[in-house]
């Protein structure tokens, strides 16, 4: 019993100071983004009225903010997996490009299979093609010793200019824009609301969420990844093949990006279209770094970034501010997560501050 | 130092302690790990606030609000991890923070006679012009004091100078402080070896869980009596509890001609040594003689160049770590911050790190997470680590109690071969006592270790054999009372045998 209450009241402790952070840095981006508004001559209250209306302001509103978190959830995860490996995958744009590519390409050749098997088959195809990706990257270390960030960027053109390729030269559909033929009808994600982006793409990476944290806590492969991301001379030490790991963490955190691809492809355009990702592969680390790499913070991070972005939308068409604020309060969260020196010095002093109006008040 | 607290959440590190130094002698900090000798000298370096306390210099109260005000009032610390920049030379890491300029730019020239100075006037040995990184960790040290003295310093800190040093740069170092004290420095070590406390020091203060117990002068005490206040009951430091092999033991590892190179550097250069069941074989050395690489070698973590490695008579290819734990070789790493220890993880987990894999810890790759807390739980009973729960940090514990849960995680798996490297390294008095009691129980099981340790009392105490490492090779091997100190210093240093002396080697 004892245990057990210890085991509880440490998670407890340990939750309290990860929720910590964030909280209080959004906090922060509030009052500080709020100032920003005023200064240019806007009201706050409207811009915030508008982005919470237009995220949260009915079910359909509600479903749009969901499926636009959906693709940001799995790059979320896929770095933040990578993360607690000690590896920093920068790839996950190029990755979800040539996994989205490759569902397009199953989606649209494939055809005859009941939606059961379509859907999956499209999916396996994006997380591999991802999954491979990345995997050449972590190849590249393994091998060579080179150095997996540079070359996860550098593939990020690579994939983009290549599916460019292939969608302009290979499977292009009739007409003046640059896209693939839609995919089979038996390949479409279904709706969870109707006229929404929200999808079961959406349940798939929630499963994928709950997954993950449990395989890091209690599996034999996230006991020994997690060792690797702290201190990799113990993880050797204690029988770890690291090569084998590294590999292995790559491949996952590369099949995540490339199913991202997948369910955008699958659930909202049917097709592919050149330059169809407005960056969800950068902003896989800005949520990982802000739901500090534990699946489920990442979870709820990638819903908030959902939110923003479908509340930007809503914000631009009923105030005059521009959308673009989104990217200033994006950039405002990141500043303040990652570097949590500003948010602990705010908070001591503000303690100070604190102690010292009661102590007065007691005199 | 009046009246010094410090806690720290629930623990209090330093309870009311009242410390007073003369100036110009050498003061030890004496104690067990985790008895607050760190905290309380990192308060007066201001790297640490106290809670209330007040210090006093030359009389006068002080406010040492940080490392600089420290500095300034003639305060220096030689820390026991070093600070120092690899890839600078040594006169740019000395006089770094206090460079000597002409206008604009860094006086060079300046900075590399000021440090020959300094190292002439205490006879210092060191190449203001050599780069950090090639320097061996005696000479480190050296210029980590010089750069407090370069600074100014009165008083000197030194954190467990001699924890990394070998024997005869430990009596290199005395004799640094000495001339430093006859010259009116003042100078507080913090140390648990009594031996080196009795040849140093002047005075000595002991602590105990956070109190202070008393403040004594040297010459009026002992060993014997400094050990009970330490640890605060009996304590046996008598030696030699080894009960020697059995005739017919089997060997059980063996290394063959085992050579090991890396970018061209040979650190292995046809090593071969024999170890059998129900033995401890003590393998010293200077350190950086190609220890490290025997350790590791054996253990799965780099292969060998060239050579065989036998176990239980059976020749092993292709090692990996994961390999040779798998084949009963239990790793007590010699370095328990880098390569023992993940530090961001639970006791609990890093008790069974390394046999993760192990049927009663996982099926399938999945944890059995009641197992692991039983298991660990007795563990952490059976080898007496201070601590409320399993699942606090690792980092939470002391040092001495640390190494308790690495010598507790490889000795409960039953291995038959324990490569035991510097296993009381930075550990305290009370752990290395029940540390050793632990390496003998298991040598009584039956069990072979290799003990490799740079404290030439530990491998003097349990070793039934010693064999000498120089260069890359075992140049020496043979019982322990078949040696005595001084050989054993000259085979370390190179010379083979008196006979050897003037001949061709």
């Amino acid at each position: 019993m004892a245990s057990i209450k210890h085991a509880a009241q440490a998670v407890l402790k340990k939750a309290g100071k990860q929720l910590m952070l964030p909280l209080l840095s959004l906090i922060l981006v509030f009052l500080v983004s709020s100032v920003i508004l005023l200064l240019s001559g806007y009201s706050p209250l409207s811009a915030f009225g508008a982005m919470i209306l237009g995220a949260f302001g009915d079910m359909g509103k509600i479903a749009d903010t969901l499926g636009t978190a959906t693709p940001l959830i799995l790059t979320g995860l896929a770095v933040a997996v990578a993360m607690k490996g000690g590896v920093i995958n920068i790839g996950c744009e190029g990755q979800l490009y040539v996994g989205a590519m490759a569902t397009a390409v199953t989606g649209i050749f494939v055809k005859g299979l009941p939606s059961v098997l379509h859907i999956p088959l499209c999916m396996m195809a994006s997380m591999l093609a991802g999954g491979l990706w990345a995997s050449f990257a972590g190849w590249l270390k393994v091998k060579l010793q080179t150095n997996e960030v540079i070359v996860t960027i550098m593939l990020n053109y690579i994939a983009i200019y290549l599916t460019d390729y292939i969608v302009t030269y290979w499977v292009k559909a009739e007409g003046m824009v640059v896209k693939t033929p839609n995919v089979q009808d038996s390949a479409l994600l279904m709706k969870l609301y109707p006229h929404s982006r929200l999808t079961i793409g959406f349940i798939i990476a929630a499963v994928i969420t709950v997954f993950l944290y449990w395989m890091l806590k209690k599996t034999v492969f996230g006991f020994e990844l997690q060792a690797m991301g702290y201190n990799r001379a113990a993880a050797e030490t204690g029988g770890v093949n690291l090569d084998k790991c590294f590999m292995a963490t790559m491949l996952i955190s590369g099949a995540l990006a490339g199913l991202a691809g997948a369910v955008e492809v699958l659930g909202v355009h049917k097709y592919f279209i050149k330059g169809f990702s407005p960056g969800y592969g950068y902003d896989g680390l800005s949520i990982a770094v802000l739901g500090q790499n534990s699946p489920i913070g990442v979870a709820v991070s990638a819903i908030l970034f959902g939110a923003l972005r479908s509340g930007a939308t809503m914000m631009d068409r009923e105030t005059n501010i521009p959308g673009d604020f989104v990217v200033i309060l994006q950039a405002l969260i990141i500043l303040f997560v990652a570097t949590p020196g500003i948010v602990i010095e705010l908070r001591r002093q503000g303690r100070i501050l604190f102690s010292r109006r009661k102590d007065g008040k007691q005199v | 130092m009046l009246g010094i607290t410090k806690t720290f959440g629930s623990v209090i590190a330093n309870d009311r302690i009242d410390l007073a130094v003369r100036c110009g002698e050498i003061h030890s900090l004496l104690g067990e790990n985790g008895a607050g000798k760190t905290t309380l000298m990192r308060i007066l370096y201001g790297m640490v606030k106290p809670d209330s306390g007040e210090i006093y210099i030359k009389g006068k109260k002080v406010n040492i609000k940080n490392p600089q005000d420290a500095l300034r009032l003639g305060i220096g610390m030689v820390h026991q991890h070093f600070m120092l920049c690899d890839t600078m030379t040594v006169a740019e890491n000395i006089t770094l923070g206090n460079e000597p300029r002409r206008g604009f730019f860094y006086d060079r020239e300046r900075a590399i006679r000021e440090v020959e100075e300094l190292s002439e006037k205490y006879s210092f040995q060191v190449d203001p012009r050599a780069k950090i990184g090639t320097l061996s960790v005696g000479t480190k040290q050296r210029v980590e004091i010089m750069k407090a003295l370069y600074s100014k310093s009165d008083l000197i800190i030194l954190d467990e100078p001699t924890a990394v040093l070998t024997a005869n740069e430990v009596q290199e170092l005395f004799k640094v402080l000495k001339e430093l004290r006859d010259d009116g420095k003042t100078i507080i070590i913090i140390t648990h070896k009594l031996k080196e406390i009795m040849q140093i020091s002047d005075r000595v203060t002991i602590l105990r869980n956070g109190r202070f117990i008393c403040t004594k002068d040297t010459c009026s005490t002992n060993p014997q009596e400094l050990a009970e206040m330490m640890v605060g009951r009996k304590v046996d430091l008598s030696g030699d509890k080894s009960t020697g092999v059995p005739e017919d033991a089997p060997v059980v590892l063996e290394l063959l001609n085992a050579v090991y190179r890396e970018s061209k550097t040979e650190y292995l250069s046809g090593l071969s040594l024999r170890l059998h069941a129900g033995e401890i074989l003590g393998v010293c050395g200077v350190e950086g003689n190609g220890q490290t690489q025997l350790i590791e070698t054996i253990t799965g973590i780099r292969p060998l160049t060239e050579g065989e490695i036998h176990i239980k008579g059976q020749k092993v290819e292709n090692c990996t770590p994961g390999k040779m734990i798998g084949l009963g070789i239990g790793h007590i790493p010699e370095d328990r911050g880098t390569r023992g220890l993940v530090k961001e993880y639970s006791i609990r987990d890093n008790i069974i790190l390394g046999y993760q894999r192990r049927k009663a810890f996982s099926s399938s790759g999945v944890l059995n997470t009641k197992q692991l807390c039983s298991y660990s739980e007795e563990v952490v009973g059976n080898y007496a680590v201070k601590t409320d729960s399993i699942f606090d940090p690792i980092s939470s514990l002391s040092g001495g109690n640390q190494q308790k849960v690495i010598i507790g995680r490889v000795l409960s798996q039953d291995p038959d071969i324990i490569v035991a490297a510097q296993p009381t390294r930075g550990v305290d008095i009370g752990s290395i006592e029940y540390i050793h009691e632990k390496l003998l129980e298991m040598k009584r099981a039956g069990k072979a270790i290799l003990l490799i340790s740079a404290d030439l009392d530990e491998i003097r105490k349990l070793s039934d054999n010693i064999a000498v490492i120089y260069n890359g090779k075992i140049v020496a091997e043979g019982k322990n009372s078949d040696f005595d100190e001084q050989q054993l210093g000259l085979l370390m240093t190179g010379y083979r045998k008196k006979e050897d002396r003037y001949g061709q080697h």
